[in-house]
């Protein structure tokens, strides 16, 4: 189905834990913390629960009537001024935003961040279309100095420490590479970014969630970078993917009160804009983008991944994305929202994604949205079985476990054979490069000398007897 | 555009061969029972928490002494509201003269407990960029004018009667970089918020403005 190669996370990720021992440990710390401040707030609201229910049911309703709430937001919008664009895929996205910018003489354009943009790989097109294109996010920003994509969907540079930020700055900003404070790095973006907010012709932005019922389209951000990037040029460009459609003003509620509280433990984000038309003298083009959506929705298993509102919580609280960091899934969307969506844009590429997990459910526990993420790993996991993407020891393995999972006796066997099995099984045959690779940086517990149900057998299968 | 009026359709159609059979009804959203907490009180901690600052104020006077205290060193303290001139009149121009301005001053419609925010729309700001290009901010606020919670504030904000609303909780933000807060990343610097109901000014029609001296001015 593709020419790309097929990505290798468990590699990918094996680079990230053995480079030292600062940068995984930290990266799992970080997100843990923002994973607790989640939990917290999540516990003070009395009504969560009954929040996240709401809000999966009115993704589902406007995604079962999707074409309806597009045609009435394209209504609305333009109704107030805006110019409404339809992308179907990436590169009509690009053309659209390169003739945009062609059109009012733009050279160089700040934007802020946007998944979508990521995902249509936008700035390289520009780029070689003689078009500067600045990041204004600060991690964003940081990313796109050292030439990588955005590792997590909210926290981008999340896996680089503050010295690895101040070297890069002094190589490519030219500031002091010993100083490594948090407020300085920060400043430098500032001042770094704001000549030429003040300078550009255009402002791009992407949209947390487009209201069918005025036309509006929201933008939340800590910075304010994409108030600043919408306010002062006199062209605002966005590019908003189709299942961000939410129906009314009054769903806003619900999903401003999950978005920032799920993301990054914070009630909102410090910034939540709302944008019903073209500021004061200026001009606003919205780009609508298609680009395998509605494929997706025509995916019976895969359409709920729609409903995600890029918050990230699935990541933090996955303790493999924790360990591996994101750019060990070498795609746009990674953690376990990545390993769902993913295949949708290049089924080969991406099969080795869905085995990047543990299924341990957090990342569905968590979901502000309630996206049965973890059944749809396991969903995917089948369909590249059928496909036969898999390599051949997993495929080899795979069959072997599956026979013996299916004929208890079988498996009783191997369990009394296996267990005093590991105690001398040489470790070079436990920790096999290309048998196990995920031995590699990872001890095996201590294995219980008495099975569960041998014990059970032993201590509890009478008193069960005498119950009946 | 012909291409982007065919991928339109070409769009629109696919959507509708997929739309998945069973259809879901939107939900009803529940009225929330609320803590209890008294709302200004609730406001005032969540601010904090989002790195702003609240100060009662009893009268103008006292809310240009403290803006005074709080910024010495501002050169440009540019005002969109009736009460406090500031050294500049907000006015409908070019968002590019807007980017010299130390202290912007402006008044939200209404808070929220729940957050600390408050809600700006481009007629409070006269215009937008005075929000975001200002240096620091001093917000006013009703205290009658806080709201218990999102669905609350969703009731009072007109989307439809506005191009621009903002919710905006404290100052610019970044935990970019190691995960450390850092405030003033592109936008203000800081954000104080002054309890101040607005001044009760004898309503006076626009035509007569200026012909005729303001009674008790």
């Amino acid at each position: 189905m593709s020419n790309a190669k097929q990505v290798d996370p468990a590699k990918a990720a094996e680079l990230f834990i053995i480079h030292d021992q600062i940068h995984e440990p930290m990266h799992d710390r970080f997100l843990w913390g923002t994973m607790q401040r989640r939990d917290a707030e999540a516990a003070a609201i009395p009504e969560w629960e009954e929040l996240r229910e709401i809000a999966s049911k009115i993704k589902e309703h406007t995604l079962t009537h999707l074409d309806h709430y597009l045609e009435e937001f394209e209504a609305n919008a333009t109704k107030r001024g805006a110019h409404v664009h339809w992308a179907l895929d990436a590169a009509e996205h690009n053309e659209i935003v390169h003739s945009i910018l062609k059109d009012h003489g733009v050279k160089e354009m700040i934007k802020s961040k946007s998944m979508l943009q990521e995902e249509c790989h936008m700035t390289p097109f520009l780029e070689n279309r003689g078009i500067k294109v600045i990041e204004s996010d600060l991690g964003e920003r940081i990313q796109q100095l050292d030439g990588q994509p955005p590792s997590h969907i909210v926290f981008p540079a999340i896996h680089k420490t503050r010295k690895d930020v101040a070297q890069l700055f002094a190589r490519t900003v030219g500031t002091d590479p010993n100083n490594d404070d948090p407020h300085l790095l920060t400043e430098v973006i500032r001042n770094n970014a704001r000549p030429r907010f003040l300078a550009t012709g255009a402002g791009m932005t992407g949209g947390n969630f487009a209201i069918a019922e005025t036309g509006t389209f929201m933008v939340c951000t800590n910075e304010g970078n994409a108030d600043i990037g919408a306010s002062v040029p006199p062209l605002h460009i966005a590019s908003i993917g189709i299942e961000k459609l939410i129906p009314r003003v009054e769903d806003m509620g619900v999903f401003l009160r999950l978005l920032a509280r799920s993301a990054e433990g914070s009630p909102l984000t410090q910034y939540s804009s709302h944008f019903s038309g073209p500021r004061k003298g200026g001009e606003l083009h919205i780009v609508l983008v298609d680009n395998g959506r509605s494929r997706r929705l025509g995916m019976a298993d895969f359409w709920h991944s729609l409903k995600c509102i890029r918050c990230g919580a699935c990541m933090n609280t996955c303790p493999v994305y924790r360990r591996s960091g994101g750019l060990s899934y070498g795609a746009t969307y990674s953690g376990p929202i990545g390993v769902i969506l993913d295949p949708t844009f290049d089924e080969f590429k991406y099969s080795e994604l869905p085995f990047h997990s543990t299924l341990c459910g957090s990342c569905s526990d968590v979901c502000p949205v309630k996206i049965d993420i973890s059944d749809q790993i396991l969903k995917w996991r089948r369909v590249m079985a059928e496909r036969g993407y898999l390599p051949l020891v997993k495929r080899m393995s795979f069959a072997v476990a599956g026979h013996v999972l299916g004929h208890p006796e079988e498996y009783h066997a191997m369990e009394k054979v296996a267990a005093p099995a590991m105690d001398y099984a040489p470790h070079f045959l436990l920790y096999n490069r290309s048998l196990n690779p995920w031995g590699r940086s990872r001890e095996l517990p201590q294995i219980a000398k008495q099975t569960f149900r041998d014990w059970y057998l032993a201590n509890r299968s009478e008193h069960a007897d005498d119950e009946q | 555009m012909q291409t982007t009026n065919s991928s339109r359709e070409t769009i629109l159609g696919a959507i509708r061969n997929s739309l998945p059979k069973d259809k879901v009804e939107h939900p009803r959203i529940p009225h929330f029972q609320r803590s209890g907490e008294r709302l200004k009180t609730e406001f005032e901690r969540h601010l904090q928490e989002a790195g702003g600052v609240a100060h009662d104020v009893a009268t103008v006077a006292e809310a240009e002494a403290r803006l005074m205290t709080l910024h010495p060193g501002a050169k440009v303290i540019c005002s969109a509201v009736p009460e406090i001139a500031g050294t500049r009149r907000a006015e409908d121009r070019d968002p590019h003269e807007f980017a010299d301005v130390d202290v912007g001053i402006v008044r939200a419609l209404f808070g929220v407990a729940e957050s600390g925010a408050v809600w700006l729309t481009q007629e409070d700001l006269v215009v937008d960029a005075l929000a975001f290009l200002s240096q620091h901010l001093i917000v006013l606020l009703d205290p009658e004018q806080i709201v218990s919670d999102m669905h609350e504030a969703y009731r009072r904000v007109r989307l439809d009667e506005t191009a621009f609303g903002c919710f905006m909780m404290g100052p610019s933000a970044t935990a970019d970089v190691e995960a450390t807060l850092v405030h003033g990343a592109q936008g203000a610097r800081s954000l104080n918020l002054f309890f101040l109901p607005p001044a009760q000014m004898p309503v006076v029609p626009a035509s007569t403005k200026t012909s005729r001296p303001e009674p008790g001015a």
